[in-house]
């Protein structure tokens, strides 16, 4: 599954889209994914105590899965309206200012792949910080120009976009006029890949770091947190 | 006609699936509850395939109740902001209609489809809202418009317009004769604002009882709600309806795959969906023979 001395693809992308979460107190962690949940989870476990996450259905679980409160479909439409949510959504089409894409894939008129519809990503991100994962980092998914703007970006009134964490790398917003710029490139993956993968410029810092890796704590509680390695399956 | 006494319960009238359908009329704007795969009205959308009703607008968080109207023709319309089996992401047959062009949609953010029908049931014109500004949702609704706030902030808004409908379809797990619902799973969904935006709201059930039991906050749709009760004991399946049954996940599968082709949905179709609400439910027990026991345990009885 991985070298002697490279870790898990998977773990390192936990362990990047549980740093989004970093700092946000109170708030409705809402991932869409396994990994992101895996991460989401990660974070209240260690550096978010206060997070909270739901079940997927309307129950709010403490972190023994216990049930700690009732958030129907109807609260967490309050919850976005307040702006007391982090969202982690996948995105089919995302560009350089992080307008995104989930609901077609050619003219909306009559679409050549009709995907899941707009869900609550036009209200996500005008209302709360919202964040990205994208499991296969290609040209298809970072392109120029997404067909159908759901989620909108920095220059379209996104309140807070966070992280864009990928199979490759971690990607923020902080280039000069709010584009997408490289924050980090996972563990044996090139700088040069990841551009080669994106299709459009982005923004470099002057050295790429090296996306962190999960510490022997944190492994042992992504490996409780998913005994049966589904996230490898996810990112090979 | 007997006199009424003071003390005698109030009753609403017990329908058939097909006496509600035969209330609705061509061209109508329904709404229908639950949530994609979960707690959906399905015994009264069988009873719409069933039906020569035609040009629906259907408003709904889209699930099989989306895709089966849209394979079938009878949505000329459908008003939403996703449409999913949750358990497979995609509704398929809600893909083939896009992707053919063979049905219309008004596609708007979820948040404000509850907007819509909060302002229908309050008999306001609009609600403010902010989602939906910036994205494309406001180029594929040219008819969206905004509102600036009357205050010192002036605030732009979305004017989320009300989606008042001409019926409602329903589907909770227990009701009583009056016509007052109970949700026994962990969400009421939005079905009582489907009602309350409705001109006229039919409830299905999986058990018409005597007296609702269990605490009042679950008692969701009270009878001045509600023009119609109907009895249909799996009336939700394949969806998901908590506690009484979950998700039959391998139908639902079935169902998924009937999108592969023309013929298969055909075939689908004439299997499950020619016969009657009874005929339905013996086919899938009839299909659950042979295979594991368990997908036998999660079918609907």
């Amino acid at each position: 599954m991985s070298g002697i001395s490279e870790p898990a693809r998977a773990d390192v992308c936990v362990l990047a889209c549980a740093r989004a979460w970093h700092g946000d107190g109170a708030v409705l962690a809402s991932p869409m994914g396994l990994i992101p949940t895996l991460g989401a989870r990660l974070a209240r476990a260690t550096f978010a105590p206060d997070l909270l996450l739901t079940d997927g259905e309307a129950h709010l679980l403490d972190a023994d899965g216990n049930v700690e409160g009732w958030l129907p479909y109807r609260q967490v439409f309050t919850m976005v309206a307040a702006g007391r949510r982090h969202v982690m959504m996948g995105a089919a089409q995302i560009d350089s200012r992080g307008n995104q894409n989930i609901s077609c894939i050619g003219p909306w008129e009559r679409p050549k792949a009709q995907l899941l519809g707009v869900r609550g990503a036009p209200g996500n991100t005008v209302n709360h910080a919202t964040s990205y994962w994208v499991p296969r980092h290609s040209r298809r998914v970072f392109t120029g120009q997404v067909d159908m703007v759901c989620g909108v970006g920095t220059d379209r009134g996104a309140v807070d976009l966070r992280a864009v964490v990928t199979n490759l790398a971690v990607l923020d917003f902080g280039g000069p006029g709010a584009v997408m710029r490289l924050v980090s490139a996972h563990p044996g993956v090139e700088v040069a890949q990841v551009l080669r993968e994106t299709g459009f410029d982005l923004v470099l810092p002057a050295e790429v770091p090296v996306t962190p890796l999960p510490s022997a704590a944190e492994l042992e509680i992504i490996a409780r947190l998913d005994p049966e390695g589904q996230r490898h399956r996810e990112v090979p | 006609m007997r006199e009424r006494s003071e003390r005698e319960t109030p009753r609403i009238p017990r329908l058939t699936p097909d006496e509600v359908v035969a209330r609705l009329r061509d061209g109508m704007t329904i709404g229908i509850g639950g949530w994609g795969s979960r707690r959906k009205p399905m015994a009264l959308v069988r009873a719409i395939l069933r039906s020569p009703l035609r040009d629906l607008t259907i408003v709904s968080y889209a699930g099989p109740d989306v895709g089966l109207l849209a394979a079938s023709g009878q949505a000329r319309r459908i008003v939403t902001g996703f449409a999913s089996l949750d358990s497979i992401a995609l509704e398929p047959h809600f893909r083939n209609a896009r992707q053919a062009g063979a049905v219309e949609l008004t596609e708007i953010d979820e948040g404000m489809l509850h907007w819509g029908l909060l302002a229908a049931a309050h008999r306001l014109p609009f609600l403010p809202i902010r989602a939906g500004l910036g994205s494309d949702v406001m180029r594929v609704n040219p008819q969206l418009r905004t509102v600036r706030s009357p205050y010192a902030d002036g605030e732009e808004l979305v004017a989320m317009p009300a989606l008042r409908l001409d019926a409602a379809l329903v589907h909770m797990n227990r009701a009583d004769a009056a016509g007052n619902g109970q949700y026994l799973g962990p969400d009421p969904y939005f079905d009582d604002l489907f009602c309350l935006a409705a001109e006229q709201a039919f409830m299905s059930c999986e058990q018409v009882v005597p007296a609702l039991a269990g605490p009042p906050q679950s008692l969701l749709v009270n009878r001045a709600m509600v023009a119609g009760v109907c009895e249909t004991p799996g009336g939700a399946h394949f969806t998901a309806c908590a506690p009484d049954y979950g998700r039959d996940e391998e139908f639902q599968r079935r169902y998924a795959a009937s999108a592969a082709s023309p013929q298969a949905w055909q075939e689908f179709r004439e299997r499950y969906l020619s016969g009657d609400e009874a005929a339905y439910h013996k086919a899938v027990a009839e299909r659950a023979v042979g295979t594991s026991p368990a997908s036998g345990e999660r079918g609907a009885q």
